[in-house]
This record gives structure tokens, C-alpha cells and sequence, in this order.
């Protein structure tokens, strides 16, 4: 049994936001620092990819309420943590360790709701893997088109790091996510491959369900267009990473389902796997908050889970347990339609 | 699916196994182009970015890019150049091919290019090991491979070898590497025939039955090749090159060739070229005589010949009147135009009838010409001249019917054109009316420092159907929103034409057309405003026209605020507090001369300082002095216009003319982080004393690059210096212009005026010299190239009050009362504050070795505040002074 079989009996479903529940706990600078960096020179509030070290039952709390609310796969709470993103916390040498320690607390909070439902579905941790601050495609200098903030290899060597701490912290899968800059992601896959060759693992796909770690992509589509941030299509950007062998492919984050969905749907020309959205809770307020109500959210998805390629379904930014805890009764109304 | 190749650049590109043939353009390769080659050497990127584009606009499916050249730092150059072409979305949405025999090049190409590419080439020519690994890492950057027909033993020229060294390949990457084989792009080695050799005979022949055989035996791998190749043997003879790649490509295409490198603006039609000529090249190709090379040696002699014949004089003047007159006005030759026109009064009912027949019938070949490259802007400025002529014999007659028959209606749509208030250069604005009056339209030309009400009136008494406004300085654009909100207001619907080096289609999108309800529409571009006219003007297309200008200027205005939203920008503390520290020890150096002197310059001495390129650039021939000369496209016409301008200047050698300046250098220090105080009689302050106000960049900056603004060049603990000057071609140049245009010569009226723009920038360059190596004297030793002055290749800086690094006009006032200006050399200042005479430089003289140029890009509100009160104006005045900073 494994991800592979589960897959082909139900979609599958990833949780909703971790930031967006972080804020609810309204931490302060205090809760950031916890002992281990008491003595930290620069503010720490925000960076919640610590909070696995200084605060991890708070995290591992988050994980339950969203394996309570019926969500088979949760993310680590690992967006950004590689040394290109932590370098702007002067933490860039945790990078390995806050790996290890997200993967165990999410794993942790795993195997509490499996011991306490021991007829639920299987339920696995993917390791989460953000786009970093920087991208290897655009200069951030307009005077310097040619100017580049971080290049290739940097970021390979940062994803490799990353890689390393959530294999050994014991993930099941590894998502890299809100890809809006499609070369970041190669190197991040590059570092992804030479890991699993160098420690002789194998990518579980369709055609090898027994293989050992899930590798997913979802990239985001900045603006209505059709567009990642780096310019390529939705189509292009499968393209561009047809060579991994992936378990999913999708977008996530900056739409709504209704704008989302759509472009999801729009890979399946051009990519033999199956396919993952987790759209945001609707379109940022005035206030760059989001409203869209549990039920509004169900909604708006519903009209897409019948397209058969469609395997991985979750929220994004402004979502929460009840949102996953809605998409749970829809799949499983649908289910007992069939 | 799992058959099909697909690339991707920011778009995807497919290949099935029954596709089209897929062009790969080759000029974006050092050896397939001279001038890419030459771009990449001298690291005129921009020219390089321009042949990308003009392969991807003629054509090609793929980007073929190679830097490999023994003058050329490839990987450098590589990264750049791939990097660049990211900011380019209309270039960078097809798939790239990185080319190199080394790869580490190709693996810093991969690096740098986010869709899916194709790595050309792997081969067995070290070894399996070697082959296998780098097939391996390809797959891991997510690349196709072209592998080369080429093992241990050396390049496979024979069908055997090819046949022996591909089927090989293709094991190790299917069964070894895990290659898809739909990503396996065979090239079995074009090389060239018809050199003589009898070994070379049967290489088309081997390629083709190479590439059948790969397609029949290799399941679903690609066969490409580099066709150039083919016809080395016939360099300089096009007509027979092209032919040659017509039909290698027809019958490499029929055994089954998917791709091939070529140079997509240049392919021959297969049908299309001359039987005699093919039955030639196809009997070298196929080998089919014996001695087919010769006779198609014997042949390619007479296409050469054909190709270049030089037309001789007589040939033309013997044509019908209506060909003469066509002919003359194409080719800008004014000889016969008189007598021809004379001849014609005897033939056509009426002069006038004369004009709208054959004369506009050969001026709207021109302007088709033009509007589609096949004729520069030299040219049709010469047929203008020539059509000028014409009309002047016809002149006195059209006046004297025009007595007789005084109802006769206006049927040419008008146009009132100016240089607004305060702005006196009019280059450009004299090309765009040369070239409306080329195509049909009566222009009402006001000239220079056109205040708007005259503008306006104009039009109403003309009853003009557009007006059209230029400017060349930023306070121009202020004026110009003024005239089109004031039109609105009076409920005059005039469109509004927008051109000039200053305006924008942004500007126009953002600050003009919100304040008006009248169309208002940006043209830059001499070859872009017929186009828009006739739209304009036309009435099925006129709604649709204006309806997608505002859909356009729209969607900019709304890509504006995004993208200037999205672009964060400190406070001006902040931008402050990020300074540039300076970080050698600087001492600053303490001037051989300081105060005030006056120079001349001879047009002589000044010769080798002239910078040519943008004299070029002016009529719109793009490309770098002296490579243009020579360019594939535009170097007949600017090696004739070359010749033109030094007529002139030796004309003005000859006459001993020359250019005056005055500069002054001073003691200065910096004060509150962005002013320079300038000391103009000793150490201590007195009355005369200046301050120059600089601004900051607000940009928000990576870590460790600083906020400039230019008074962080001047210390502000340590005595330090600081200079500035003003110098002008004078007055003599206006007046010569002006007896050109007088005399309808247009083009050497412009020939002129730009020759003196020159001459101003060539005195700048030359005063600048003399600055550092006598007057200050901090670079006394310096030792430098013309080029080397051009590309600023020393130390120390001239910033010009109104360009990026110093956006304010307001400066020059300061620069004038420090100098006293006017008085000693007579440039004055317009109420926009440009240099009259128009040939004219100013700016400062900064000598910090750390110093360079910049833009200060936009600003905040905070800083116009600042600014104000610094300056002692109101916000409001401050506002307008920086309004083109502002957001």
C-alpha cells in the first residue's frame, strides 16, 4: 500500500494555509525566540518556519486540526526554510536542522491521529519547499537586466540542504510549491534527483508505485493571463519540467478555484501525471486579507472534480480546517454518488 | 504524448514526427553571424538582442546560441547574453538551443534558461564515460540533445560511419542514460560540397541516406544539421548559396530531416530559383556529372555578376516620363527633375495634376518603401528633396490656375506640427515632416518654441485635421499635457500626435491622456507615424483605431501603477542613510588652475572626438560607428550618408570654423547629504556662491548597493573640488542650417544641424580631456583611444542637468550664474530652460575616481518636499520641476 494505490481510489486531499493559522495564535517576538535565540540581534517575528524549534507543539497542533478536519496529506511548515530565504534572518546555518525538526513534528502529529483513528485513511507528510526570496530568472535591478540576485547553483546547493533535512526528518514526499520563477524550481529538482541517486531511492510515479518519495510541483500563476511570474505559460511550464518524474503536477496560491482551476486543467495536454490544485480562499480583500467562506470555497471547486485527472485537491493562503473539512464532504459525497 | 517533442521557451513548441520543418536561426551564433560576432566582442548587447529578435520576428522556431570564439570570454558572455534575452518576453518565448564545444559553456547556458532547451552537442569524440555523464546531467537541467555524428576516431563522413557512430549513441542514451528517445536530436554532419576534392562528392548524398536510415532504424529520435554548411565553398556568391540550401533543405526534408540551423531571414524558395541555376546545384548535390562543380563554378560566375551589376545612367533616362520621374524620386537624383517636370506640363492637364499623378505615384513607392525597410530614412529624406524641386518648377503655375480657379477644394488631410514652447530642437520633428509631406499630407510647420496658443490658432485657421508635437526635454512634456488638456477644455477635437526624444508611450498613456478628451497618440518613430496617420485618418479604420489606442494606453497605464506599485521605494531617510561610502581612501585632488576660463575649439582639432554613432542613430540607422559602414542592412546607406557629412566638415574645416566654451572649477563640499556648495572665489564663503542641488535615487536596492545621488562623489569633511561648464557649436551652424532649408534642402539642413550636435558633444568630450589632464590635472597621465573616450573609459564623470543622473533643468540656471553664461559665449536659456543655440552641452565636472553615471528613476513625495524647501519654491512648483520623477 502506498500513496500510488491510495490515489487510484480517491483524490486525494492536502491541507489548507499554515501562515494564515499561525496569525490566528497572535505569537510575539517572544514566542519566535523561545530559549534558542533569546539573544537573536534581528527581530524573528514572522519567520514562522522557526516555530518548529521554539514553539513546535503549536505547530504540531495545526497539523492535527487539519488531519482532524480529513486532510490526507500535510505540508511541513518549511516554505522558507533554506539558507537563501533565512540568510535574511542571519540564520541561513539552521537551514539543515528546521528541516529535520518540521518533518518530525509534522510526522509526530501524523502518528498521534492515526493512533487515535486507526480506521482512517492513510495520511503522509510531504516536505514543503518554497520558491526562496530570490529568483534565478529576473535581475531585481532594472538599470542591470543582466543581474542576477542568485544564480543557479546557489540555489541548488540551498535546496540540497533542505532536501537532506527532510528526508532525514522522514517525509513521505516532497512538494515544491508556489513555483513563480520555473529555474528556481530545476534547481531545486536537480538537487531533488542528485539526492535521491546518491542515497539510491526512486520517485514513486505511475509507473513505479512502489517507489520510495513523491516528488509533486505546483507553480503559480501570478496574474490572469495565464502567466507565471517568470513569464511562461501554464503549458511551457510543465514543459519545462517534464524530465522529473513527478507523482502530481499543479498551481497554487495568488487565485481563487474558479481562476485556478482552469489552468490546472489546462497541463493536461502536456504531462502524463496527475493533477493538484490548492487555490487561496478567493481573491485578496482591500485589507490583503481573505474572506471566501468555507462554503463558497466547496463550491467553487465542486464543478471541477469531475474532470478525471484531477487527483490532488487543497487550500492556500486564507484557508483553514474548514475549509479542508468542506472539500473532505465533497469528495466523499461525490464518492457515494458514484 | 509520450512520443512527442516538446521545448519550451516561455511558450511551447512542438515536435511530432510528421511536423513541419523547424527553422533554427542561426544568426544569434558567433559563427553563423559577422555582426553577432562583432556585437558579442564588443559587448554591444543591444545590437545582439536586436538580431535575436529580428530571427524569432523573420521566422525561427528556435534560437540557436553560440559564443565559441578564440576573442570571445564564452561563458561570460553566455550567462549575459541568456540573462538579457529573459527580459525580453517577444525573444525569449521560443526555445533556445545552447551551442558550444565546451561544456562547461553549455552547462552555464543551462543555468541561466528556465524553459526546456536543447543542449547541441554531445559526442562520443572522448569516450563513453564522458558521454554517458554529461547525457545524464543534461537530463537533470531537463534538456533534448543534439548528439554529432562523431566518435573516438574523429567526424563521420562517410553513410557507414554515420550510420555506425548514431545507432551507438542512441543504445547508450536509451538503455544507459534513461534518455527519452523522442529527445534524441541526431546531427549526422552537413559538410561542404563543390570544393574540388573528390572526397567531399558524395556528402549530401551520405547525409541524406544517414538521415533515412536513422529515421527508419532509431524509433522516434530527430535529425537536424547546421545547412549553412553546405555551400562554404561558395562564400560571397548568395544567389547560389541560397539555392544550394533551397535544395538540400527540399530533399533532407523529404529523407526525413525535422530541423536545421539556418538563416531563417534569408531561405530561398525551393520553386522559386532559377532551373538552370538548380539543375546545376542538384548535380553537385547528387553527384550526378563529373564535372558538376566546375559548371556550377562556370554558372555561379554570372549570378555573381547578375546580382551586382551597376546600373548605368543612360539606362534609366531612357525610360517613359512617368518611370523618369518615379525613378528620380526613388533614387533622390535632382539632376534631371527640372526638365522632366518641364516636360511633363507639355503631357498633364494641369500642374497640379502633375503632382497627384506621377509625383505622389513615385512618392508613395517611397513611403511603401520605407514602411517596409527596404528604404532608410537618408533616402527618403533625398527624395523629399527631389520631390521639393518639383513642386517649385510647378509652383508659379499652381498659383497662377489657383487665380483663375479660386474654388478649388482641399483634398490632402493637414497637419500642424511644432516643437513646443521652450524646446528648440527639431531633428526629429523636420524627419517626421519630411516624411508625412513624402506621403501625401500638407504640413504647417511653426519651427521651434511654438508657445501653445499659436499652435492652436494654427490649426483652427487651417482647419488642420491633427496637430503634431515634439520635445526633446522634460519640461516639454508638461507643456504638452497643457495643450492637449487645454483643446479638451475648448472643445476642440484635434487629434494630438506625440513624438520626440523625451515622450513615451507610457508618458503619453499616464499624464497626457487622462487630461483630455481629444485622441491623443504616441509616435516616436519616423517609419511608425504614416502608419498611424493613415488610420487616423481613414474613415473605415479611424473608430477601431482610436478604440485600441485606448484599450492599449489603458492597459499601460494600469502595467504602470502595477509595476511602479509593485517597485518599492524607500524613504528619502532611508535612501540617505544608504548613501555611497566611498571605498578607497580618497583624497581629493586639488586643481592645477581653479576658477573661471574660456576655451575655442577648431572644427580640426575637434575631428577625432566626434562619437559618430549617434549620428547615425539620428537618422535612424542603428548600429555602431565604424562596423555600420560595413553592416549587412544599413551599411550602403550609412557609408553614403558618411560621405554626405564629411563634405560638410571639411567644408567647415576649410573655413576655419570652431566651438567656444567656458567652464569653471571650485572649491565645493558636500552639505546635508544631497547639496553641493560651491565656493566660487576662495575657501570661504561669499556673495556669488552657489549651491547645487542634487537628487536621490529612491529605488529600493539589493543589499549593498547604495542610493546615489551625485553629491556623494564630493567629500563632505575633506576640501574637495567640483566643475562645470557650458559649450556650443555657436550661432554660425544655426545660420547654415537655416540657408539649406531656405534653399528646400532638407537634407543637408539636417546633415547640418546634427554635424553641429556632434561637434558640441566632441567639444564636451575634448574639454573634459583637457579638464583632467592640465586644468584639474588629476589624470595627467592619461593615455586614451577615441573609443576608449566614447565608452567613458576614464575617470570622472560629466553629468548634463536634465539626463538620468541629473534629471533638474533648474541646475543650468545655477551653472549659468556661476559662469555668467550668456554673456561670455551667448547660449541662452528658453523658459523650459533648453540651450539656445541648440547645439549646445553643459554640465559638471566630477573627479571622484569612484564616480559614474546613473538614473535617479522615480522619486517620492517626501524628497519634492525636501526639495522645496531647499530650492525655495512651493510644493507645488517643486512638484511641476519634478513631475517627470514623479509617480
Amino acid at each position: 500500500m502506498g500513496i500510488q494505490q491510495d490515489i487510484t481510489k480517491n483524490i486525494l486531499l492536502l491541507d489548507g494555509a499554515m501562515g494564515t493559522q499561525i496569525q490566528l495564535l497572535n505569537l510575539q517576538e517572544d514566542d519566535y525566540r523561545g530559549e534558542i535565540f533569546k539573544n537573536h540581534p534581528t527581530s524573528l517575528k514572522g519567520n514562522n518556519d522557526l516555530l518548529c524549534l521554539t514553539r513546535p507543539h503549536f505547530i504540531e497542533r495545526i497539523h492535527l486540526n487539519y488531519l482532524e478536519a480529513g486532510a490526507n496529506i500535510i505540508e511541513t511548515n518549511t516554505f522558507n526554510a533554506q539558507r537563501v530565504s533565512l540568510e535574511d534572518y542571519g540564520l541561513s546555518h539552521l537551514a539543515y536542522e528546521l528541516n529535520v525538526a518540521a518533518a518530525k513534528v509534522a510526522i509526530r502529529a501524523r502518528n498521534t491521529f492515526q493512533q487515535e483513528n486507526p480506521n482512517a485513511l492513510p495520511t503522509y507528510v510531504a516536505g514543503a519547499i518554497g520558491p526562496t526570496s530570490k529568483t534565478c530568472s529576473l535581475s531585481p535591478d532594472v538599470e542591470r537586466p543582466e543581474f542576477r540576485a542568485v544564480n543557479y547553483n546557489e540555489l541548488k546547493s540551498a535546496y540540497r540542504e533542505q532536501v537532506e533535512g527532510l528526508l532525514d526528518g522522514g517525509v513521505d514526499a516532497l512538494l515544491v510549491e508556489t513555483i513563480f520563477d520555473t529555474l528556481n524550481a530545476k534547481a531545486a529538482f536537480h538537487a531533488i534527483l542528485d539526492v535521491l541517486e546518491e542515497r539510491t531511492l526512486t520517485a514513486i510515479t505511475k509507473e513505479n508505485p512502489n517507489g520510495d518519495i513523491a516528488i509533486m510541483a505546483s507553480g503559480t500563476i501570478t496574474d490572469l493571463a495565464g502567466r507565471t511570474l517568470s513569464g511562461q505559460t501554464a503549458a511551457a511550464f510543465a514543459v519545462s519540467l517534464e524530465h522529473v518524474p513527478l507523482f502530481s503536477i499543479g498551481f497554487n496560491c495568488a487565485l481563487g478555484a474558479e481562476q485556478l482551476l482552469p489552468q490546472v486543467l489546462a497541463l493536461k495536454a502536456f504531462t502524463n501525471t496527475y493533477l493538484s490544485a490548492y487555490p487561496n480562499a478567493g481573491l485578496p480583500n482591500a485589507m490583503g486579507g481573505y474572506d471566501e467562506s468555507a462554503d463558497t470555497f466547496r463550491n467553487k471547486i465542486e464543478p471541477f472534480l469531475i474532470q478525471p485527472e484531477l487527483r490532488i485537491i487543497g487550500g492556500c493562503c486564507g484557508t483553514s480546517p474548514d475549509h479542508i473539512k468542506a472539500l473532505h464532504e465533497l469528495i466523499h459525497v461525490s464518492a457515494n454518488h458514484e | 504524448m509520450n512520443n512527442t517533442l516538446f521545448l519550451s521557451g516561455l511558450e511551447v513548441v512542438r515536435i511530432e514526427t510528421k511536423s513541419n520543418f523547424i527553422n533554427i536561426g542561426e544568426r544569434t551564433n558567433v559563427a553563423g553571424s559577422i555582426q553577432f560576432k562583432r556585437a558579442i566582442q564588443e559587448k554591444d548587447f543591444v545590437k545582439a538582442i536586436a538580431i535575436a529578435r529580428e530571427q524569432v520576428e523573420s521566422g525561427s522556431v528556435i534560437l540557436d546560441i553560440n559564443m565559441d570564439d578564440a576573442l570571445i570570454d564564452g561563458l561570460e558572455a553566455m550567462r549575459t547574453f541568456l540573462n538579457l534575452l529573459a527580459a525580453e518576453p517577444d525573444i525569449s518565448r521560443v526555445p533556445l538551443m545552447i551551442d558550444s564545444s565546451k561544456w562547461e559553456i553549455i552547462e552555464a547556458g543551462l543555468q541561466c534558461a528556465q524553459g526546456k532547451c536543447i543542449v547541441n552537442s554531445l559526442s562520443l569524440k572522448d569516450g563513453e564515460e564522458l558521454f554517458l555523464e554529461r547525457a545524464k546531467l543534461t537530463r537533470k537541467y531537463g534538456a533534448a540533445v543534439v548528439v554529432m555524428a562523431f566518435d573516438e576516431e574523429g567526424q563521420a563522413d562517410t553513410f557507414e560511419r554515420r550510420k555506425n557512430i548514431c545507432e551507438r549513441a542512441y543504445r547508450i542514451l536509451t538503455e544507459q542514460a534513461q534518455f527519452p528517445a523522442h529527445n534524441i536530436i541526431f546531427d549526422p554532419n552537413i559538410f561542404p560540397i563543390g570544393t574540388g576534392l573528390e572526397e567531399h562528392k558524395r556528402y549530401a548524398i551520405d547525409f541524406f541516406a544517414a538521415t533515412a536510415w536513422i529515421k527508419a532504424n532509431l524509433p522516434l529520435a530527430k535529425v537536424s544539421g547546421g545547412v549553412s554548411n553546405v555551400s562554404f565553398s561558395f562564400r560571397g556568391n548568395n544567389v547560389v548559396r541560397e539555392a544550394m540550401h533551397a535544395s538540400f533543405l527540399y530533399h533532407g526534408i523529404q529523407a526525413g530531416m525535422d530541423m536545421g540551423i539556418v538563416n531563417t531571414a534569408q531561405l530561398a524558395v525551393y520553386d522559386e530559383v532559377d532551373k538552370n541555376l538548380m539543375l546545376k546545384v542538384e548535380d553537385v548535390i547528387f553527384k550526378r556529372t563529373e564535372n558538376a562543380t566546375e559548371a556550377l563554378l562556370e554558372i555561379a560566375q554570372q549570378f555573381n555578376t547578375q546580382k551586382n551589376k551597376i546600373e548605368t545612367t543612360a539606362a534609366w533616362r531612357s525610360e517613359s516620363l512617368k518611370k523618369r520621374l518615379s525613378h528620380a524620386l526613388v533614387h533622390g537624383i535632382t539632376e534631371h527633375i527640372e526638365n522632366d517636370v518641364k516636360e511633363a506640363l507639355l503631357h498633364y492637364p494641369t500642374p497640379l495634376s502633375i503632382i497627384e499623378g506621377p509625383l505622389m505615384d513615385g512618392m508613395n513607392i517611397v513611403g511603401d518603401y520605407f514602411g517596409s525597410g527596404k528604404m532608410f530614412l537618408p533616402q527618403v529624406v533625398k527624395s523629399a528633396r527631389v520631390m521639393k524641386a518639383a513642386v517649385a518648377v510647378l509652383e508659379p503655375q499652381i498659383l497662377a490656375e489657383k487665380e483663375r480657379n479660386p474654388t478649388q477644394a482641399q483634398t490632402k488631410k493637414k497637419i500642424v506640427l511644432a516643437t513646443v514652447k521652450g524646446d528648440v530642437h527639431d531633428i526629429g520633428k523636420n524627419i517626421v515632416s519630411i516624411v508625412l509631406a513624402c506621403n501625401g499630407y500638407e504640413i504647417v510647420d511653426l519651427g521651434v518654441m511654438v508657445p501653445n496658443e499659436k499652435i492652436i490658432e494654427t490649426a483652427i485657421r487651417e482647419n488642420a485635421d491633427a496637430i503634431g508635437l515634439s520635445g526633446l526635454i522634460t519640461p516639454s512634456l508638461e507643456i504638452m499635457c497643457d495643450l492637449a488638456e487645454d483643446l479638451s477644455r475648448r472643445k476642440l477635437n484635434f487629434p494630438v500626435l506625440i513624438g520626440g526624444a523625451t515622450t513615451s508611450r507610457v508618458h503619453t498613456a499616464v499624464k497626457i491622456e487622462p487630461r483630455t478628451r481629444v485622441p491623443v497618440i504616441h509616435v516616436n518613430d519616423a517609419s511608425k507615424v504614416v502608419p498611424a496617420v493613415r488610420s487616423l485618418f481613414s474613415k473605415d479604420e479611424n473608430e477601431v483605431f482610436l478604440q485600441n489606442i485606448k484599450t492599449e494606453y489603458a492597459r499601460v497605464r494600469e502595467n504602470y501603477e502595477t509595476h511602479q506599485r509593485d517597485k518599492r521605494r524607500v524613504s528619502l531617510k532611508t535612501a540617505r542613510s544608504n548613501a555611497f561610502q566611498t571605498t578607497s581612501a580618497h583624497f581629493p585632488f586639488q586643481p592645477k588652475q581653479l576658477g573661471v576660463h574660456k576655451i575655442q575649439f577648431s572644427v580640426k582639432e575637434l575631428e577625432p572626438y566626434i562619437d559618430w554613432t549617434p549620428f547615425f542613430q539620428a537618422w535612424q540607422l542603428a548600429g555602431k560607428f565604424p562596423a555600420i559602414l560595413t553592416d549587412e542592412v544599413v551599411g550602403e546607406q550609412a557609408t553614403l550618408l558618411f560621405k554626405d557629412v564629411q563634405e560638410i566638415l571639411n567644408a567647415w574645416k576649410e573655413e576655419n570654423r570652431s566651438t567656444e566654451g567656458i567652464f569653471g572649477l571650485f572649491p565645493a563640499r558636500r552639505k546635508n547629504s544631497d547639496d553641493i556648495e560651491v565656493y566660487s572665489k576662495s575657501y570661504s564663503p561669499c556673495a556669488e556662491d552657489v549651491t547645487f542641488l542634487t537628487l536621490r535615487q529612491q529605488t529600493e536596492k539589493a543589499q549593498g548597493i547604495p542610493n546615489l545621488a551625485l553629491a556623494d562623489f564630493i567629500s563632505e569633511n575633506q576640501q574637495d573640488y567640483i566643475g562645470c561648464f557650458a559649450v556650443t557649436t555657436g550661432f554660425w551652424a544655426e545660420e547654415i542650417a537655416k540657408k539649406f532649408q531656405a534653399e528646400q534642402d532638407d537634407y543637408h539642413a539636417i546633415l547640418s544641424k546634427a554635424l553641429a550636435d556632434r561637434l558640441a558633444e566632441a567639444s564636451a568630450e575634448l574639454l573634459h580631456e583637457k579638464v583632467r589632464k592640465d586644468f584639474w590635472g588629476y589624470a595627467a597621465d592619461e593615455v586614451l583611444t577615441n573609443d576608449e573616450l566614447i565608452s567613458e573609459k576614464y575617470a570622472g564623470i560629466r553629468p548634463a542637468p536634465g539626463y538620468p543622473a541629473c534629471p533638474d533643468h533648474e541646475e543650468k540656471r545655477t551653472i549659468w550664474k556661476l559662469l555668467n553664461v550668456e554673456n561670455e559665449i551667448g547660449i541662452s536659456l528658453t523658459e523650459s530652460l533648453a540651450m539656445y543655440p541648440a547645439s549646445s552641452v553643459s554640465g559638471y565636472f566630477i573627479g571622484h575616481p569612484e564616480s559614474k553615471y546613473f538614473g535617479i528613476g522615480k522619486i517620492e513625495l517626501d524628497q519634492v518636499e525636501d526639495y522645496a524647501l531647499r530650492r525655495g519654491v512651493s510644493f507645488d512648483e517643486a512638484k511641476k520641476i519634478l513631475s517627470p520623477l514623479l509617480f
